[in-house]
């Protein structure tokens, strides 16, 4: 089988070393380059220096966490669920039909639901709830980023869920325990890595969104998505950008520490 | 495996049923074979109308290609990969392009129709004598407000968006040229400058206005003020004339002292494979019926001094969109700061938006 | 099974149902709007679409648009599916670990630092070849490599879960690798392989900074001329086009269930490719 499958995996390898290592390479190298191209470390120097920048990551983490941690809970149940549908598989495509929708315009929408003049407003006011400002609050901002992730979520953890012998639960509660003990003891761990790689599939993302945090959250606050587009864009200062983008990747590799396999499971 | 292989079959079925459809849509246009004029442009920043006009009369085939912003736009021409005969950059950046050599030196007895521009819009700073660049729209920074919660004499100045009332009211577009520009324009400094005890004074002086900040965003800014999510805004008159036409509540002022004035402009890169196609449209849009027929679509005010009589009285007498000579001296146009100071800007900027009051 | 399915199960499924198709909802309400705006609905009409399919340049884009979806997400699901293969039979965790990582590069980078480094890369490998120009062949390469990744992330956990002693069993009657791979590794993963590509199809379409920098010679999609317009606007042009498009998915989504459902069986669904 092994060899069989390194020849398949070719292509796979050719994409590795032309799209993820030479771009790797590329941006390590910009990050120690300043913008008249003198080799520095005054990049890093700033990133880990100053106030601004470690606050910007914890942001960063913190938002990305949040969103993660809201994502898992509302999608497990939605997950779980599914999987006991008649037409699980139709349904499970109409969650991902929404993604197919332009980001923009989605956004846009959640503007006018969101809006003091708003759906959400309106439909809050028959319950003789006054207008609230809800647009450039945490609120919003999670809300409209915890929809943007929710699909890529759900799909992993329904993929697992699904593949579930049900005679492993019937044989958990024959054994006499209860929904709540089987859920924990039986069915979470089996889930396990279909909540891993939804976790990957949410966090990892999460850690570098710029365009809610300005349409939706006002710049109120300020990722690490927001600081490496204006490096890129605004400033042109790529040396910085690429700093910023460096310090994504490993906190990528941390995560998948956490989340990757610990014992040797594939095999 | 059947499942798997149903899909494939359908998947490849839809590819292909696409790539008919692209093929066949393509060739209803007509003229693959016509010489092609690659157009690089704002989404939607001309009226298509014209295009299919000039491809008419002149027989090329327009390929309209679009950016999102000054900077994304350079990176492309810089990089190179692609050519284009036409691109729609503003005022700052086309001196930047010109420090970088991206751009091609324009003949003007190719533009007979350069006569038609206003003469105070032309041999400015950012480039003297026209030498690169035709201008194409222009406008101002100024303060958009809602009628049912302001009146104008409340924005006579950018001092008055200091009122403490209107903590937490203002949206602020999200660029640091025009943020900072708002302090040192309040301390009657340039918009350009770079002096470092300046920039300080205006920080400090921003960082009392941040409280008044309900949000910095971007383009969204129309949406919100036709929602009336927010009833004042500091916006660029183009999006502004977008605005009022959603909602007929909101007006335009410019406030008293300087301000930013903005110019997009045609230049033709160093790149460009059809030069004379790239000469054919810059005309063609200087054509003062052309002109006042793309200034009806878009909105924003025309430098084609000519277009004006075909232009409805409404808009051509309207102040704050067509300010007097006198007023437009007292403005200043965007310089490119070089990237010391464009950082400095920006890092200053980052940091009110990050330690609000 | 069927009793452990609540009435408050089904509660919540509509309400996150709900939640998930608000927005869109939103959107087609308005593509009928007879203004000009998303603000306030002043009355029915179609001018909107008709306003569409009189701009035959937007109807190309669209086309094109999912052209590029559909295709690299398939050609990132064959790459992606031979990739996680390949981890999986990786004898050592650690290497195993590393080469996780090294494909999740791509998810963890922002689309701005993607797009400027595959720029570069193009253009860098362009100089070696004469006639070579951005256009949809990069578009086509970048949508690919950014996608290969989250197919990979999508399959792995199938293939922890698999019992090898299927494959060994498969070796013991006589099988070769092909026969392995197709009647029983595959079959296994589909589910996985499957929802690789519809989340390679949404990064494709959803996609705007990376495809900015690798695009050119007129060859746009429809989240670049999206964002692009945004400075001006956005119409309500484009609302029409957003109703087209849920249609049209919903149309396809639901034939295509019906239609791979009557293919098969339903009883031996469970235990596809084993039993054959």
């Amino acid at each position: 089988m092994k060899k069989y499958n390194t020849l398949l995996a070719v292509p796979y390898f050719l994409w590795l070393l032309f799209f993820v290592l030479a771009p790797v390479v590329l941006v390590v190298g910009y990050s120690f380059f300043d913008q008249s191209g003198h080799f520095t470390l005054a990049n890093y120097a700033e990133y880990f220096g100053s106030g601004k920048y470690l606050l910007m990551t914890f942001n960063s983490v913190w938002y990305a966490f949040l969103i993660t941690l809201i994502t898992l809970l509302l999608s497990y149940p939605t997950a779980y669920f599914l999987t006991k549908l008649k037409h699980k598989d139709l349904w499970l495509l109409l969650i991902i039909l929404p993604t197919w929708i332009n980001l923009l315009l989605k956004a846009y929408a959640f503007i006018g639901i969101f809006g003091v003049h708003g759906g959400l407003n309106s439909f809050l006011g028959f319950f003789g709830i006054l207008p609230k400002q809800l647009l450039f609050t945490d609120f919003s901002f999670l809300i409209v980023a915890v929809y943007i992730q929710l699909p890529f979520m759900i799909i992993p953890l329904f993929n697992a869920l699904e593949e579930l012998p049900p005679s492993f639960i019937a044989a958990s509660k024959d054994l006499g325990a209860s929904s709540t003990q089987t859920f924990f003891k039986v069915i979470f761990p089996l889930s396990l890595n279909g909540v891993k790689s939804g976790i990957q599939a949410v966090f990892i993302p999460s850690l570098s969104l710029f365009m809610l945090t300005r349409l939706i959250g006002g710049n109120r606050v300020i990722t690490l998505g927001t600081a490496i587009e204006e490096h890129f864009m605004v400033t042109q200062n790529w040396g910085k950008g690429a700093t910023i983008g460096v310090v994504l990747i490993i906190a990528m590799v941390i995560v998948m520490l956490f989340t990757g396999e610990k014992k040797a499971g594939g095999k | 495996m059947k499942k798997l292989r149903s899909l494939l079959i359908g998947i490849c079925l839809i590819i292909g049923l696409l790539f008919l459809g692209t093929v066949w849509l393509e060739r209803s246009t007509g003229m693959s074979d016509a010489k092609v004029l690659n157009i690089y442009n704002w989404g939607d920043y001309i009226d298509p109308k014209l295009i299919t006009k000039f491809e008419k009369q002149t027989g090329y085939k327009v390929n309209y290609e679009t950016f999102d912003s000054n900077e994304a736009m350079l990176t492309k021409i810089k990089q190179g990969g692609t050519s284009y005969d036409i691109a729609v950059p503003s005022d700052y950046m086309i001196q930047k392009m010109k420090k970088e050599h991206l751009l091609l030196k324009l003949d003007h007895s190719k533009l007979p129709n350069l006569k038609n521009i206003d003469p105070q819009f032309m041999d400015l700073a950012f480039d003297r004598h026209n030498e690169y660049s035709v201008p194409y729209f222009w406008g101002t920074l100024g303060i958009i407000y809602n009628d049912k919660f302001y009146q104008a004499s409340q924005f006579k100045t950018w001092n008055d968006l200091w009122d403490p009332q209107l903590k937490n009211k203002i949206m602020f577009i999200d660029g640091a040229r025009e943020f900072m520009g708002i302090g040192l324009a309040s301390m009657q400094r340039s918009l350009n400058s770079k002096n470092d005890a300046e920039l300080d004074q205006a920080y400090n002086k921003l960082k009392a206005l941040t409280p008044n900040a309900k949000a910095i965003v971007s383009d969204e800014i129309k949406t919100y003020m036709a929602n009336e999510e927010s009833s004042v805004a500091v916006t660029f008159s183009g999006e502004a004339a977008d605005m009022m036409g959603k909602n007929s509540h909101l007006h335009y002022v410019i406030p008293n002292g300087g301000t930013n004035l903005w110019f997009d402009n045609l230049v033709i890169p160093k790149t460009a494979k059809n030069k004379q196609g790239a000469y054919e449209f810059i005309n063609f849009m200087l054509d003062p019926k052309n002109a006042a027929q793309n200034t009806e679509y878009i909105g924003y005010s025309t430098p084609n001094k000519a277009a004006l009589k075909y232009l409805p009285k409404a808009i051509t007498s309207n102040k704050e969109f067509y300010p007097s000579a006198a007023r437009i001296k007292q403005m200043e146009i965007y310089e490119d700061l070089g990237p010391k100071y464009l950082e400095k800007y920006n890092d200053l900027f980052l940091e009110l938006k990050m330690y609000r009051n | 099974m069927q009793q452990t399915r609540s009435k408050w199960a089904d509660l919540y499924l509509i309400l996150v149902f709900i939640f998930l198709y608000l927005p869109i909802f939103y959107l087609v309400w308005y593509s009928f709007n007879a203004g000009d705006t998303m603000n306030s609905f002043t009355g029915f009409s179609l001018r909107h679409f008709s306003e569409l399919f009189s701009d035959t340049r937007l109807v190309i884009i669209l086309l094109n648009t999912f052209l590029l979806a559909f295709l690299s997400a398939l050609i990132a699901t064959v790459i992606g599916t031979f990739g996680a293969l390949f981890i999986y039979y990786l004898k050592k965790r650690r290497h195993r670990n590393t080469l996780l990582s090294l494909n999740n590069i791509l998810i963890v980078s922002p689309d701005v630092t993607i797009g400027a480094s595959f720029l570069i890369l193009f253009i860098t490998l362009g100089s070696i070849f004469s006639g070579f120009s951005l256009g949809f062949w990069t578009v086509l390469l970048a949508h690919v490599s950014f996608s290969i990744p989250i197919v990979v992330l999508m399959i792995l956990p199938k293939l922890q879960e698999m019992n090898d002693s299927m494959i060994t069993a498969g070796y013991d009657l006589g099988a070769n690798n092909r026969q392995i791979l197709k009647d029983i590794i595959l079959p296994y993963l589909s589910p996985g392989i499957i929802a690789g590509y519809f989340m390679a199809f949404t990064y494709s379409l959803d996609d705007f900074a990376v495809t900015f920098f690798v695009t050119g010679n007129g060859f746009t999609t429809l989240s670049v001329e999206i964002y692009s317009r945004a400075r001006r606007g956005v119409s309500l042009e484009i609302n029409a086009l957003s109703t087209l498009v849920f249609l049209f998915a919903l149309v396809l989504v639901v034939g295509y269930y019906y239609i791979s459902k009557d293919n098969q069986p339903r009883s031996k669904k469970k235990k596809r490719g084993l039993l054959r």
